[in-house]
């Protein structure tokens, strides 16, 4: 990581090396409830893709629209008799064959939303796709109201979490030095920068609650109990709808978590989620 | 980024791509191993009682208005019931038909659609919501079922009702008949009613004529049609497989609110 860069000033100081400190970057309650959502949420992502498989289709308001959703995964006849997927958003109509609306599962093209690697279980049955969707989400409810106990009462949030006045005015050179790949070193690295807080922040406060909420008013007991929180979303339909771009959100934040845990050292993240600790590399020739 | 680290990045990535098969196969196999399923399924209690709790006080479904009505109400489930019986009264249009309210009651039953027609009613306008995930709002006028069942007088150990159709339906044992079950909280709710009209016209067919369970707190599945005897019983454990419901019996949760 370090490596001395081939200059003058290597030449001139060759035996001076970097420094470097450990720190214990991340507590136990937050690696454990960390590893619980990693499980959960693939869970919960999976076997709600079985579940939107029974109606791969998304509408807004309280009811369905079967003719024009505007979201749709369906299988029909190609021109060459043969099956095709198609996607249509918007009335714009994709052929992804393969990947959304036909794909392979066990060993035949079959007429499917999401393919089945990407649903638990992997071939289509709504019913324990509900069980294992109803069971993880007690699990992540549970985990992530543990979380935020520990978060609000070790005043993790306000510590780690809400962007320093400095930090947000900053935001621009940031976003810039987050699209060179360059990350803090030093005293810096031992904070979460302020794209991570904002980004943290609204998982934990903004994608997480809504989904929760949207996938509450599903219930038909709920919507019984609570019909203005349906009607708060639009709909049972349009809370569907919030509640599977929610997971959509969740899914663009997963993948670019993980890749800012790879290119910014993948084995000094993961160890410092695993065991706490967590290397800060000094500058080489600091002052 | 030094060179050094790629091999490392790419065992990760690689290694991460078997752990994900390995788990994709291993849910799989979870979802088939029985103690793992009752595990999972074991939150279904949880659920109903919390559902109920919060729902104490406020708990009857959301209803609409005319101009909300779904221009076209899906058909699920059996269009028609393939019963000897059940196609000769259907052909009389239901003249014939009697429902039956036996098991734990005092004083057994047989009210045809006329009767029916003469007990308390109630219409709603209300959004069936299936368990695929789909909506449609539809206007139901029926009989409520509390004055039935008071008028026949529960026993003290009846804790179900038990709607037995005149519909079959496949299962891996071969043709199952449909029935479900419901608890006397929502036996006795004031929107659960024997609808025998739909949108105000005769229940059709394909919607389950001549009546249909509305329990409006629960997906569609459990909103039974083809509706022939209502049965009182303590447990459901001696009927279909014991779970309550044809759906239960396939796998789907009997408590419906979810």
């Amino acid at each position: 990581m370090s490596a001395a860069p081939e200059t003058e000033t290597a030449v001139a100081a060759p035996s001076r090396p970097a420094r470097r400190t450990i720190i214990v970057r991340h507590p136990l309650v937050i690696r454990i409830t960390h590893w619980v959502n990693v499980l959960g949420l693939s869970v919960m992502l999976m076997s709600g893709l079985q579940i939107f498989n029974a109606h791969p289709a998304l509408d807004w308001g309280n009811i369905s629209t079967f003719e024009h959703p505007f979201l749709s995964m369906t299988a029909m006849m190609g021109a060459d008799g043969k099956p095709v997927g198609v996607t249509t958003v918007f009335g714009h109509s994709f052929n992804t064959t393969g990947v959304l609306g036909l794909s392979t599962s066990e060993g035949r093209p079959t007429a499917r939303g999401f393919p089945d690697w990407a649903t638990i279980p992997s071939y289509q049955d709504l019913a324990t796709g509900r069980v294992w969707h109803f069971f993880f989400a007690w699990v992540l409810v549970l985990n992530g109201l543990v979380y935020l106990f520990y978060a609000l009462a070790s005043r993790h949030v306000w510590r780690d979490l809400i962007p320093s006045g400095a930090q947000l005015r900053h935001i621009g050179r940031d976003i810039l030095d987050h699209a060179r790949f360059r990350f803090p070193k030093g005293e810096a690295a031992k904070h979460y920068n302020v794209l991570q807080k904002l980004a943290y922040l609204g998982v934990i406060f903004v994608v997480l609650p809504l989904i929760v909420l949207a996938g509450l008013c599903l219930s038909p007991q709920v919507g019984a109990d609570y019909p203005w929180l349906v009607a708060l979303f639009g709909g049972r339909q349009s809370a569907r709808t919030i509640h599977f771009l929610c997971a959509t959100a969740l899914v663009l934040f997963v993948l670019v978590h993980v890749f800012m845990v790879l290119v910014s050292g993948v084995w000094n993240n993961l160890r410092s989620m695993i065991t706490g600790r967590y290397v800060i590399e000094g500058e080489a020739h600091e002052r | 980024m030094s060179a050094d680290h790629n091999p490392a990045r790419r065992r990760l990535l690689k290694g991460g791509t078997a752990a994900a098969a390995l788990m994709l196969s291993g849910c799989d196999r979870l979802s088939e191993t029985d103690w793992f399923r009752q595990m999972l399924a074991s939150v279904e209690g949880l659920n109903l009682r919390i559902q109920r709790a919060l729902g104490r006080g406020h708990e009857l479904a959301a209803e609409y208005t005319a101009a909300d009505l779904s221009p076209v109400f899906k058909v699920n489930g059996n269009d028609d019931a393939e019963d000897d019986a059940y196609q000769r009264t259907s052909e009389n249009q239901f003249a014939d038909w009697k429902l039956e309210v036996g098991g734990l009651v005092e004083r057994p039953l047989q009210l045809s659609l006329a009767d029916l027609r003469a007990l308390p009613s109630r219409t709603q306008i209300t959004r069936h919501d299936c368990v695929e995930g789909w909506s449609c709002i539809g206007k139901w006028t029926g009989a409520r079922l509390a004055p039935i069942l008071e008028q026949a007088r529960l026993k003290p150990e009846a804790r179900y009702i038990v709607f037995h159709c005149a519909d079959t339906m496949p299962s891996w044992k071969g043709p199952q008949p449909y029935y479900e079950s419901i608890d006397l909280d929502d036996a006795f709710h004031e929107q659960t009613i024997l609808a025998y009209d739909m949108n105000d016209q005769p229940l059709p067919i394909a919607h389950g004529a001549p009546i249909r369970l509305r329990a409006e707190r629960h997906l569609g599945y459990k909103q039974a049609k083809f509706v022939m005897k209502l049965e009182a019983v303590t447990s459901f454990k001696n009927i279909g497989d014991g779970n309550g419901s044809y759906w239960a019996d396939q796998g789907y949760s009997w408590y419906a609110g979810i």
